[in-house]
């Protein structure tokens, strides 16, 4: 088997490749450029004119208490929903992982949540949850919870983080499912002859061979929750009530297209790109070669 | 230290597959069993029941007096080195053994002391630091050995613990369990599929065939008497030579008697001697030489039957139909095509029932 494809003239390959280059350079490359060049830029409050004013866009974000709120409110957000959705998922995939009748179907309604877009997940959360409309609310009422997530601040977090951890339940699931697969079962065997009981066995056996999926998931949810969770954001609280769920896309989104202040609002982005690239950097130094136990 | 009773123990899975169907075996105290078989045959699926992975779906198992059908692997007092070693990769060759130990509350000194012991004992004083994928397959096995006799646990039970190895370690390793077994003088239940790992470290040899016991024994034993055709052909490499009585060639040097009531006629290849002489009572065959093997210290001579023959039963490892093996001291061996004649004495042939699965006495 030949592995590389051999072309005649060298115009066809480069053809081919066009068009996702294309989609790389327009949809990827060239914003990021425009941010860029955005970020150094102030504008009029009518769009008149635009001065260059090299890093005072920046240095603004960080004399902004605002700004510093988001920041915290994102990390805290992102360290909420990922270990919220990591155990959960892993309680799950334990479960899942135990040969019982039926384990496949039910291991394929694990998964589906997943193919659930952010949105739809923030509007079937509101079904749910929605002060006036939802139908757990009323249970909550019920039982003596002044449940208002549209007046109360902490409660909308709660909901966010609800939210956009459970989406994120089926991806973990997955690949704890495939960790706990990869497991020899007879080094648990091993361990059961030598006195583990269940709880032990996980904790010293399975735990830790599981380290290199829970690290690399680690990084995926934090990159999850920094990122994609402003679909729910936006269809659940639109960052409210106040600002207590604004988290630094949706404060990209807001202070731009709604508050108008394009300058900052690219420089914000410019940030979470620079926090992107430091992510994926890690994740590639890190889980690309293994975490090693 | 504890005798191990195996009472007409079965295994049948949901499916409705029986993997054991009744198996009867009473290892004694300190002795070495050894349960051998092809492939398939149900020898692992009979150690893990010991061992408590499998559950047991009829019959008793007894380990020292104690009916352990129910009882957790954990608690019944065994160890086990299993083929593939099951080192957790994450831990100390010193962790390895040692948390065994520590998972039933010993204390770190106590467990310090048997953990260097057993280092000391299997040569890994220098590895305790280190983790399993920076050992070598046989330094792995040791590991795993070591972590079975810190426990000092009343049996053994080994899962071809050597296949993993290389045809020289796998030597070396078989005679290293069998000292260090005689030392301990533990209880051990072996599986494996070699003959000749088999017949060098049992006590008591098992042999197994499709979920039921063919025979049982000394090893020496089964190798001059075995029970049936395919303990006959099993037991012994090259395998013994199987042939149809219902044959006037063979019938009428056999005699009256008993040839009457048996069907298969076996000979060991080294039961042999290439003559020109009958043997009184004995079997005389004429061979054309096909093929000649020379090992150094012996010979092996592959030949036809002057007569094509069908030879009995299809059993893994046996020879094409109507060859017969012939193994002779020396390097010194008839050319190949020669046409040569082969005889054996009375009391070297083995006869069983025409089905195989009865020996025929005289």
């Amino acid at each position: 088997m030949q592995k590389q494809a051999i072309f005649q003239t060298k115009v066809l390959p480069y053809a081919l490749v066009a068009p996702q280059l294309a989609i790389v350079l327009i949809f990827f490359y060239w914003p990021a450029l425009q941010a860029v060049i955005q970020s150094f830029l102030l504008q009029d409050a009518f769009g008149l004119s635009t001065t260059f004013v090299w890093f005072e866009n920046y240095l603004e974000l960080f004399r902004d208490p605002a700004y510093f709120a988001a920041i915290v409110r994102t990390f805290f957000f992102s360290f909420a929903i990922a270990v919220s959705s990591l155990s959960f998922a892993l309680l799950l995939a334990v479960m899942a992982d135990k040969p019982l009748r039926g384990s496949m179907l039910y291991r394929t309604l694990l998964i589906w949540p997943y193919a659930v877009a952010p949105p739809v997940v923030g509007v079937l959360w509101i079904f749910m949850l929605h002060p006036s409309l939802g139908v757990l609310s009323r249970y909550l009422r019920a039982i003596g919870v002044d449940w208002n997530p549209l007046l109360d601040g902490d409660q909308a977090a709660a909901l966010i983080i609800l939210a956009a951890a459970w989406k994120q339940i089926s991806y973990n699931f997955l690949f704890f499912l495939a960790g706990l697969q990869a497991i020899p079962k007879s080094v648990l065997e091993a361990a059961a002859i030598d006195g583990a009981r269940p709880m032990r066995r996980f904790w010293t056996v399975t735990f830790p061979l599981l380290s290199p999926t829970i690290f690399f998931l680690l990084v995926v949810n934090i990159v999850y929750a920094f990122f994609d969770t402003f679909g729910i954001i936006d269809t659940m609280t639109r960052g409210g009530p106040g600002t207590s769920t604004v988290t630094l896309v949706y404060k990209v989104y807001s202070d731009g297209l709604l508050g108008g202040n394009l300058g900052s609002s690219a420089a914000q982005s410019v940030i979470l790109m620079v926090m992107v690239i430091v992510l994926t950097g890690i994740q590639f130094r890190f889980v690309e070669r293994k975490v090693t136990y | 230290m504890a005798n191990v009773t195996l009472r007409n123990v079965r295994k049948t899975y949901p499916g409705g597959f029986e993997a054991i169907k009744g198996v009867d075996v009473d290892v004694g105290d300190g002795q070495f069993c050894v349960l051998v078989g092809p492939s398939g045959c149900g020898k692992s699926t009979l150690l893990r029941m010991v061992a408590g992975l499998e559950t047991v779906t009829g019959g008793e198992i007894d380990i020292g007096g104690r009916v352990v059908n129910q009882v957790e692997p954990a608690d019944r007092d065994i160890a086990m080195v299993f083929q593939n070693y099951a080192l957790y990769p994450h831990m100390s060759v010193y962790n390895n053994m040692a948390y065994g130990l520590r998972n039933r509350g010993m204390a770190e000194a106590e467990i310090k002391t048997r953990v260097e012991e057993a280092a000391r004992v299997l040569e890994l004083t220098s590895m305790l630091e280190r983790k399993p994928r920076q050992l070598s397959g046989g330094q792995r096995q040791r590991v795993a050995m070591g972590r079975a006799i810190v426990r000092q646990p009343k049996v053994f039970l080994f899962d071809e613990p050597l296949s993993n190895l290389d045809a020289k370690l796998r030597i070396a390793m078989r005679v290293e369990i069998r000292k260090l077994q005689r030392r301990l003088n533990t209880t051990s239940i072996y599986v494996t599929h070699d003959q000749l790992e088999a017949m060098t470290l049992a006590d008591i040899l098992v042999v197994m065939n499709g979920g039921q016991v063919e025979q049982v024994g000394n090893p020496l034993a089964i190798y001059e008497k075995p029970a049936t055709t395919f303990v006959a052909s099993f037991i012994g490499a090259p395998p013994m030579n199987l042939m149809s009585i219902h044959q006037d060639e063979i019938k009428s040097q056999l005699g009256d008697g008993r040839a009457s009531e048996a069907g298969i006629l076996g000979i060991r290849p080294e039961d042999f001697v290439i003559t020109d002489q009958t043997p009184a009572g004995g079997i005389a065959l004429p061979l054309t030489v096909e093929a000649i093997e020379r090992v150094g210290a012996e010979t092996f001579i592959y030949g036809a039957r002057a007569h094509d023959e069908q030879r009995i039963a299809a059993n893994p490892g046996e020879l094409p139909p109507g060859e017969i093996i012939v193994r002779i001291p020396g390097t010194e061996a008839p050319a190949i095509g020669e046409k040569i004649r082969v005889a054996a004495v009375r009391a070297k042939l083995h006869l069983f029932s025409g089905d195989g699965r009865t020996r025929v006495e005289a």
